[in-house]
């Protein structure tokens, strides 16, 4: 019988925000614990903001990311604007701080391919968000490789959840990733849910973490919910690869506290005690007791937090709305770097077809064309 | 092999993808190798012969052995600029990597508004008759085909290997480029190392008629001719289509032809139902229906598994069988 890999798990504030070890030096650094805090709770407003669009209708399905704010957060802090984020849908918090617009996300859920297009340079490189499991992890060990081949001291950080480590895809990226010694981290956002099946169903190994050792690189888990549990290893983990050291699997324990999707009711399969008692140790919270017991917060403060980042969501929301659809020939415009030659009747055809839509919500409009306007 | 000589040389369509391949890496220091023993070995049918050697482990890499990651990694580094060629051993093996091709890089611009793109080239043997283990000798072109952002391309002769794998790997969008192990080594050509294109949505007439037309693409491209000859002998004037370019499918010739000849019969080595036959059928009935002297016939695989060796000749359209198409095309009235 073999012995359990021996894997570091990493808390610093318990549940109620107490320091249960000595913290790292930067975490003194009050200044950014602050910025930490300030961005988690935007991450939330905005995120409630575009459930409540979808409960009524202006947007499609979203994945909320309640509960999962401290896991972006810390990324987005460390990532350097040269480094690649290759997301997963759940990854909200670390799109905004790497500089993809709010309006863009709400764009992408609003159904409209342009809310991948990241108008921000500084986002250029990233990958969109990825939809079939596990696949993304793959193009980061892509753009890794590239990083690699090139010569560049850059690093990719790629998300997935905790089902995504069920499958092949997840396996096969370690596997080369350990084998290339590709420079990049792994963080799986282990919220206890893949849907509707839990942790202890996806896989017979006491941690995920330790699926890296089988790729030959470590693996190590954090309190998800501690934002500086996952900032200090996360740090670790990135200055390792951008030295040439190799991956680092990252497995952070946190909890979904949202539905999987706005199309899913997790009431169906999950005990309300168990939800009940994952609110006791959320992240933000934890922060917001850290910070109020150093004197670095209140609530004067928190409602000036509050005021302004629900003018930015507010302010998003109405550029979202404002925007118009994409004119009809933008469906077949980006399928090809040119529309082929060999299909331009499928271009006319889907210029008539446009027009026969046109022509049904708006049927006055082609009789008054054909002849006198009767207005 | 005679890489970079101004002497013409006969080339195998073997080859001269290998020389294409040398000639892409030494005009583009992005395009780079990836796959299972392409590296070392130079490839199992050495199709990447020497590339190891003269542009090194950095730019020819030998990978795990894992179709999905393959392609999941070239889809990564073409977003970063690169010009990955990906090898799929055998054509057979490719459906682990589906996934990736179907849904990312065949979608990766259109996804993002051309913000990142997936420039790759797919390379697999493909195809029956060299009495080749199970799983190595499909002919599945149509499920790529049927994929929006890709395009599918066969070459059937030594020169247009050259200058089709030359321009896939120029294009900006994924292609699967598929080699007919059949010819491989087949009808050695003379062929210069000019660096030539040829253009990636246009079929390839090879024979000029006014009687029939046959259309045919991959390693029934030779039998093809070769029933043309036969019929020639006959007093029968055939025009030979090689269509190459399976996505986007360049229609225009075709009809051009069909409109002239009234008659036109469709040759492929994939099973018949919902295979690329049935496309080119359907649109040209679309397009010239009253034109036509003849229903327009297909000799292609039956609905089967390719068999194992002792029987994969009878799953291969032969002269035969392609003779027998024409001849009840030619006495319908």
């Amino acid at each position: 019988m073999l012995s359990q890999p021996e894997l570091r798990y990493t808390r610093y504030l318990d549940p109620s925000g107490l320091p249960i070890a000595p913290l790292p030096a930067w975490a003194a650094d009050h200044q950014l614990l602050i910025k930490l805090y300030r961005q988690m709770q935007l991450t939330r407003l905005f995120d409630l903001k575009v459930v409540a669009l979808q409960r009524t209708g202006r947007i499609g399905t979203y994945a909320p990311n309640l509960g999962q704010e401290a896991i972006g957060v810390a990324i987005g802090s460390l990532m350097r604007p040269t480094d690649v984020l290759v997301p997963y849908y759940r990854d909200t918090a670390v799109q905004l701080m790497r500089g993809v617009r709010m309006e863009e996300i709400l764009l992408y859920w609003g159904g409209d391919e342009r809310g991948s297009a990241y108008s921000n340079p500084a986002v250029a490189e990233d990958f969109p968000i990825c939809v079939p499991i596990a696949t993304q992890a793959l193009h980061a060990c892509g753009v890794a490789s590239a990083f690699k081949i090139r010569g560049q001291q850059r690093v990719v950080v790629t998300t997935c959840g905790d089902g995504a480590t069920s499958k092949g895809d997840f396996l096969e990226a370690l596997n080369l990733a350990g084998t290339w010694q590709l420079p990049m981290v792994f963080v799986v956002n282990n919220n206890q849910w893949a849907i509707s099946v839990p942790r202890r169903l996806q896989c017979g190994a006491p941690t995920l973490a330790q699926k890296a050792i089988g790729a030959g690189f470590p693996g190590e888990q954090v309190d998800g919910n501690d934002v500086l549990a996952v900032y200090e290893r996360l740090q670790v983990a990135l200055e390792r690869a951008r030295h040439g050291k190799g991956p680092v699997l990252l497995e952070c324990l946190s909890y979904r506290l949202g539905d999987h999707t706005t199309a899913d009711d997790a009431t169906r399969y999950r005990p309300a005690d168990e939800v009940k008692q994952a609110w006791q140790e959320e992240p933000i919270k934890r922060l917001q007791a850290y910070l109020a017991a150093q004197g670095q917060w209140d609530e004067q403060r928190e409602q000036a937090l509050i005021a302004d980042s629900q003018a930015r969501v507010q302010q998003a929301v109405a550029a979202y709305e404002a925007l118009e659809p994409q004119p009809a020939l933008a469906a077949l415009d980006y399928v090809y770097a040119q529309w082929p030659a060999a299909l331009s009747d499928q271009r006319e055809l889907l210029l008539e077809r446009a027009a026969r839509r046109a022509q049904a919500e708006n049927p006055g409009a082609t009789a008054a064309s054909g002849g006198a306007r009767h207005e | 092999m005679n890489e970079q000589s101004a002497v013409p040389s006969k080339l195998t369509l073997l080859e001269a993808v290998n020389l294409a391949l040398h000639r892409a890496m030494f005009e583009d220091p992005n395009v780079l190798l990836l796959g299972e023993d392409v590296g070392v070995n130079g490839g199992v049918f050495r199709a990447s012969q020497g590339l190891r050697e003269r542009f090194g482990f950095k730019r020819v890499l030998d990978t795990p052995l894992a179709e999905a990651m393959i392609a999941g990694v070239a889809i990564g580094m073409a977003a970063q600029g690169l010009k990955p060629v990906m090898e799929i051993q055998f054509l057979g093996f490719i459906y682990a990597a589906m996934e990736q091709l179907v849904s990312h890089a065949s979608r990766l611009r259109n996804r993002t508004r051309g913000r990142l793109s997936c420039p790759l080239v797919v390379r697999s043997p493909m195809g029956a008759g060299i009495r080749a283990p199970e799983h190595h000798s499909e002919s599945t072109e149509a499920l790529f085909a049927h994929i929006p952002g890709l395009r599918v391309v066969i070459p059937s002769s030594p020169a247009r290997a050259y200058g089709l794998l030359l321009a896939a790997i120029d294009d900006p969008d994924p292609v699967i480029f598929l080699e007919p192990t059949r010819l491989y080594r087949m009808n050695p050509q003379v062929l210069l190392d000019d660096g030539k294109r040829l253009p990636l949505d246009s079929c390839f007439t090879l024979r000029e008629g006014h009687d029939i037309t046959l259309i045919s693409w991959g390693a029934s491209v030779h039998e093809t001719l070769q029933a043309a000859s036969e019929l020639a002998l006959q007093g029968v004037s055939v025009e030979v289509i090689d269509v190459a370019c399976i996505k986007p499918l360049d229609l225009d010739t075709l009809e051009a032809s069909v409109r002239k000849t009234g008659r036109a019969v469709i040759v492929h080595e994939a099973p018949r139902s919902c295979g690329v036959g049935a496309e080119i059928a359907a649109s040209l009935y679309e397009r010239l229906w009253v034109d036509l002297q003849a229903p327009i016939l297909r000799v292609t695989a039956p609905d089967i598994p390719p068999p194992l060796y002792r029987l994969e000749q009878l799953y291969i359209p032969a002269v035969a069988d392609i003779l027998a198409a024409c001849n009840n095309s030619l006495n319908y009235r």
